[in-house]
């Protein structure tokens, strides 16, 4: 069965081996190695980088494949961010606050301490207490659990209203869109128990190694991106395989169709938008510790729609596209908006990219959908000569 | 014979329109059946209603020995239950190969968990063959359907009807658009399928339903106007006035 998958998928074994030599690159030129071309920050945009990719292969096959255009991924993506925050920041302030506290000639009891780490996290938004979501911060593995289960669940509860009452098309996407906006203007109240619009900070600092250079730490979690990459690519060149891929596309093409074929196009659309989530919120886990912050600024819907931008640059319907898309264009983004890119002075005006960057990614996302509409990804088609 | 499903007191209206009026029809197993009429009297509807998807206002449809109530039911457990639907346009998954079109057909399992772990089998692939042989196709299962011409996409979307194995088998005018010979080839094709099944076929071809020589149904605003073969029903003067006394001429 392999055998066949990986030659009814031969991109799999390009993207893997493209990935794995990228992989291999970065580490041997990075800090890590005493090289030091790449430096420490520039490993951490790449790795943050990767975990873009993963998040726009999971949107393209919901909407590439199975023809949801769903804005709202980047919900997941921070819900995946805040889980994995919540035990960092938790785990890293009650070591502080043992280190701290560990002088004095009584010992301190577990309620002084808890005060003491709650005075520290929520001191900023005016509170000591520790809010009822933050009841497994203190266990990484039931964090981890939050990091695919909530993702999940919201993604389960949504789809089930949205799909059960057949929205389609752009209503859909105006749901997706009020679903994130509610969620990140909840997230800034100060009371929603996640810090408002401070968010959660210093990510970057994993409990437990804070001998460990962050040069090391950036190019762990480096590794553990192109890993989870790598591994979201296999599954879901898996997924869009086979029968599976046959269902998804038919609904995408002519949901009436397969319906009438006797499949229940729910919960298909069900089982892709619950399995794309979970798997943006494992993204989002990598992401914000690379990042080092999360704020409710993230899960803004702009967010999530600069996903489908880059997946429809990058080209929708193939799953490297999507990753060539999100790779290519965040990177460009950060390139042209960090002042890496030149002015462009006209004489009588100056071009400053870090205001037009967005003026010219508009225009490529509208040439692109008119022009190219199958992306960049659509160049390989010119590369390998269809089998007849 | 046997009823296979039977259709009594339909009505729907749309926005004050009835477009189904008091309808009352049977088919048996095996049946091939034309059901004639003109525009707007109610053949689509009528497929919609039967497939689950329109509701009626009133009226029952019974399907089946265990005379189970349709109405009520999502249309993929309809067509779990038997009954396939073949669309006026040829609608086909232009994207995908004939074969990935009539492998997605193909009576198994139709959950996602299923499907998700579904694997080829020798059986399915001889099942697909024998399937594209009847519909001609066997020599295209390799092609991607957007390229078959507007015959062979009609008839891969009978043959994706016959691969679900339904009881009954609702074809809304398969031969539109099709060269006379196309045409001779979709007769042989629903003749052979009524063999072992109801078939029922909507068609405004009078010339089809002739070749089909099967019992026809006349429809009219709604409800059945006459019933019988093709030279008794085009006898009636009802009917005559119908389809001859009006712009059709």
């Amino acid at each position: 069965m392999n055998k066949t998958f990986i030659a009814q998928n031969p991109s799999v074994l390009w993207f893997l081996a493209f990935l794995g030599i990228f992989t291999v690159a970065v580490t041997l030129l990075s800090e890590v190695t005493g090289v030091d071309v790449i430096s420490t920050s520039f490993v951490k945009t790449l790795g943050k980088t990767l975990c873009l990719c993963l998040i726009a292969i999971a949107m393209d096959v919901v909407w590439g494949y199975c023809g949801i255009l769903s804005l709202g991924h980047f919900a997941f993506f921070g819900i995946g961010g805040y889980a994995i925050g919540m035990w960092l920041m938790y785990a890293r302030t009650e070591g502080i606050v043992l280190d701290s506290l560990a002088g004095q000639a009584l010992p301190a009891t577990p309620q002084e301490i808890s005060d003491a780490i709650g005075n520290q996290i929520f001191g900023v938004v005016g509170s000591a207490e520790f809010p009822m979501i933050w009841s497994f911060a203190d266990s990484l593995f039931l964090q981890l659990l939050m990091v695919v289960l909530v993702p999940g669940l919201l993604a389960l509860v949504f789809g089930w209203l949205a799909f059960r009452s057949r929205v389609t098309g752009v209503y859909l996407s105006i749901l997706t869109q009020a679903m994130t906006l509610a969620l990140s203007l909840y997230l800034f109240q100060n009371d929603s128990g996640l810090r408002g619009n401070n968010g959660l900070s210093g990510l970057q600092n994993i409990p437990g190694f804070e001998a460990t250079p962050q040069a090391t730490i950036s190019i762990v979690f480096f590794i553990a991106s192109a890993v989870a990459l790598g591994a979201g690519y296999v599954f879901f060149a898996w997924i869009v395989s086979g029968k599976m891929g046959s269902v998804i596309k038919g609904i995408r093409d002519n949901e009436a169709r397969v319906r009438f074929l006797g499949y229940h196009v729910e919960s298909y659309k069900l089982f892709v938008f619950t399995i794309t989530a979970i798997i943006s919120g494992i993204a989002g886990a990598l992401y914000y510790p690379q990042a080092g912050i999360i704020n409710p600024g993230e899960i803004a819907p702009i967010a999530s729609i600069y996903l489908a931008v880059w997946v429809a640059i990058g080209g929708r319907g193939r799953l490297y596209g999507a990753a060539i898309g999100a790779a290519f264009v965040s990177l460009m983004s950060s390139w042209f908006t960090g002042g890496g890119a030149p002015d462009i002075n006209l004489g009588f005006y100056v071009i400053q990219w870090t205001d037009w960057w967005l003026v010219l990614l508009g225009v490529t996302f509208v040439a692109v959908t008119l022009f190219f509409p199958k992306g960049i990804g659509g160049l390989f088609d010119y590369l390998v000569r269809k089998p007849e | 014979m046997s009823m296979l499903l039977e259709v009594s007191g339909v009505s729907v209206s749309f926005d004050g329109f009835r477009a189904i009026n008091n309808l009352s029809i049977n088919f048996a197993e095996p049946e091939l059946r034309a059901i004639i009429g003109p525009n707007g009297a109610g053949k689509t509807t009528f497929m919609d209603i039967v497939t689950g998807k329109t509701k009626p206002d009133e009226g029952t449809v019974i399907w089946g020995e265990r005379n189970i109530s349709l109405l009520g039911m999502s249309e993929s457990d309809i067509a779990m239950e038997g009954i396939g639907r073949k669309f006026q346009k040829p609608t086909v998954f232009e994207d995908q190969t004939v074969r990935q079109n009539l492998a997605m057909a193909l009576k198994n399992l139709r959950g996602p968990f299923a499907v998700l772990m579904h694997k080829k089998t020798a059986k399915n692939g001889v099942r697909i063959e024998e399937i594209a042989e009847e519909i001609g196709l066997l020599g295209s299962l390799t092609r991607v359907a957007g390229e078959l011409s507007h015959g062979q996409k009609q008839w891969l979307e009978i043959g994706m009807l016959l691969a679900q194995e339904p009881r009954l088998l609702l074809v809304d005018e398969p031969a539109a658009g099709m060269t006379v010979e196309e045409r001779e080839k979709t007769t042989d094709i629903l003749k052979r399928a009524a063999e072992t099944r109801a078939v029922v076929v909507v068609e405004h071809d009078m010339e089809f339903v002739r070749r089909l020589n099967c019992r026809v149904t006349v429809l009219h605003e709604g409800s059945v106007l006459a019933e019988g073969n093709l030279d008794h029903v085009t006898s009636n003067p009802r009917v005559i006035e119908v389809y001859l006394g009006r712009s059709h001429a």
